[in-house]
């Protein structure tokens, strides 16, 4: 029985960079306490994948019914293994499956939840966990309790590398009333590939009204660059979904990032961070986008999107 | 269909955080609808809209709850309850699961939907919690609900643009995304004049027993970086940007 469990995800038959991560925590976290790592993972691939993993037991669940993400599947599973084997730490990632089933599992189990973990560490006789709050613009640090599900959020801290042979088993999926009607993969037809793109002119909620959006484009024109954006601009249905930057869109590493109006949001910032050059205006201050850019501004990008273009047409004319 | 719409508000991000001894002086805050609950009023509404569906707003009044459900009200919704129980802001995403999920087990809703996340979740998401209790199915991270008579689909968005529609029996909870359509707006005005007619029912609810985590403090975290900054003058800025792309070689000939 694992006093450590990490809840792997599997992509393209290999374990993600976000899994890699939480395992290499788990076991710094285990060698210091003497405890036991394992990793439990779901799908065809999932014992290829997981044999050569950092952990001293791996449990694979292959089913038709878990080769596409099912929350009913995933949670009844889990909560099944979990109760024959109650861990102290339950580790997911927050993806999609770490939000659907972070909570749901620490009800389940009754049991707490740290979510937004970026770092988990040991203090003394303490062990302690930091999590990013209010959009990234503050950090609390927590007491891990007896026993915890903590849902870390990918890129928090680098992945060791480091292999294993744990002792392999499987388990069965158990049933659920959910099911997968199909899957969509992502459109790639027709609109403009934002990830290809040198430089991307890139708007945020701070852009206010769709007509707005008129100004972003005569720059993007300007500049030989595109016009991406952040979620909210998508959701107000003012730029298609293929322009969407970050943790449910594309992940970009242009030349050159301008963002404008964008406060920095983790989820945005996920998309954008490895960009080489990153330009940001914002008349806040204290946005978290500026954290992360290597120049800024707190001008009005309303008054500052026509002023640049003006001034590189000149250049150009 | 009964739908219950759970929502709070959370400090407003637009004012300056100010941390006092490592912990937020929340009774100094101006707080607002957290916008993904305001997501998932939006598609509740959308769903009454298309079936005529019963959309009750529920909340839990740790202090500032009239102004959210009136305006829940003014934009649709059928009724509005409070749930009471003398807590106040600082209480628990646990806590508030539990209490939540207490009442809904007692009003027989067909869709529980709240907003897949919310700015101060440090311990889990609401949707997560509140099926948990209920053991009931659940999926978060969602939007195009499409309620039918036993059951409800969904689409589930995942990284990279990949999604999957998912079909969960009901009764059923839902983290909500995004509506399909932006939140609908209503002017001061029509709520004020709400006000006068409609009332917020209150329920008073029991203290959950569970234990919260121990938070040893709040901060402004420390950044890895900082950019380097030039002002807000819109030409000097606009010089500046001009002269970086020059240099990065970046401006085209
Ligand atoms: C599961 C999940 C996935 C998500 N995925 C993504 C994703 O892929 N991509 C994404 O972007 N978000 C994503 N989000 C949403 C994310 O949490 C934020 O809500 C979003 O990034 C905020 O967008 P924004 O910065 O444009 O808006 P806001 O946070 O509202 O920021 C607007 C900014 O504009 C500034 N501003 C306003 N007016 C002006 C002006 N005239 N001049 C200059 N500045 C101005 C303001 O100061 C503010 O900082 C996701 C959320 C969840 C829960």
């Amino acid at each position: 029985m694992a006093d450590i469990v990490v809840v792997g995800e599997i992509q393209n038959g290999v374990v993600t960079d976000a899994t890699q991560e939480l395992l290499t925590r788990a076991r710094d976290l285990a060698t210091a306490r003497s405890r036991s790592v394992a990793v439990l993972a779901f799908g065809k691939d999932a014992e290829a994948a997981v044999k050569t993993a950092d952990a001293d037991e791996a449990v694979v669940v292959v089913d038709q019914a878990v080769e596409e993400y099912n929350p009913g599947v995933y949670e009844a599973t889990l909560v099944t293994w979990l109760t024959e084997n109650p861990a102290l730490l339950i580790l997911l990632s927050n993806t999609t499956m770490g939000m659907d089933l972070g909570a749901a599992l620490a009800a389940r189990l009754q049991i707490a939840m740290i979510a937004y973990c970026t770092d988990l560490r040991i203090e003394g006789s303490s062990e302690l966990a930091t999590c990013q709050i209010y959009g990234g613009k503050l950090a609390a640090e927590v007491e891990l309790p007896d026993r915890a599900v903590v849902t870390v959020i990918p890129g928090s801290w680098a992945a060791s590398g480091r292999s294993g042979i744990p002792m392999v088993h499987r388990f069965n999926a158990q049933p659920s009333p959910i099911s997968v009607v199909k899957v969509i993969e992502p459109d790639a037809s027709g609109d403009v590939d934002i990830t290809r793109a040198d430089i991307l002119v890139s708007v945020g909620r701070g852009i206010q009204d769709p007509d707005n959006l008129e100004l972003a484009d005569e720059l993007a024109q300007a500049i030989g660059g595109v016009v991406s954006c952040s979620r909210p601009v998508v959701d107000a249905g003012w730029l298609p979904r293929s322009r969407q930057v970050g943790k449910s869109g594309q992940t970009v590493k242009p030349k050159l990032y301008l963002a404008l109006g964008i406060s920095g949001a983790p989820e945005h910032l996920q998309g954008m961070k490895d960009a080489e050059l990153i330009v940001a205006v914002n008349s806040d201050e204290n946005a978290p986008i500026f954290d992360v850019a290597h120049y800024g501004a707190t001008a009005d990008i309303l008054d500052l999107m026509p002023a640049l273009t003006e001034k590189l047409n000149g250049r150009n004319g | 269909m009964r739908i219950a719409v759970l929502m709070k508000d959370v400090p407003d991000l637009v004012e300056e955080l100010e941390v006092e001894d490592g912990a937020l002086p929340l009774d100094d805050m101006s707080f607002v609808p957290s916008e993904w609950d305001d997501q998932a009023l939006e598609e509740a509404l959308l769903i009454k809209e298309e079936t005529g569906a019963d959309v009750t707003v529920v909340a839990i009044d740790t202090g500032e709850v009239d102004g959210l459900m009136f305006t829940a009200l003014a934009k649709g919704a059928d009724r509005a309850v409070k749930l009471a129980g003398g807590f106040s802001r600082r209480l628990a995403n646990r806590q508030r699961g539990a209490v939540l999920a207490q009442y809904c087990q007692t009003q027989g809703f067909d869709l529980v939907m709240t907003g897949v996340q919310a700015i101060d979740d440090l311990d889990g998401q609401i949707a997560g919690w509140v099926a948990g209790n209920l053991e009931v199915g659940h999926a978060s991270v969602v939007r195009d609900v499409r309620a039918g008579a036993d059951t409800v689909k969904v689409v589930q968005e995942y990284s990279g643009g990949k999604m999957a529609e998912l079909e969960l029996p009901l009764p059923a909870v839902l983290g909500i995304q995004a509506a399909r359509k932006p939140p609908r707006y209503v002017t001061v005005a029509k709520v004020r004049q709400l006000q006068k007619t409609a009332s917020v029912e209150t329920v008073d609810v029991s203290e959950p027993t569970a234990p919260t985590l121990s938070v040893r403090k709040i901060y402004k975290p420390e950044a890895a970086g900082h950019a380097q900054m030039w002002g807000d003058d819109v030409d000097e800025v606009s010089e500046k940007i001009v002269n970086l792309l020059e240099d990065k070689k970046l401006l085209r000939s």
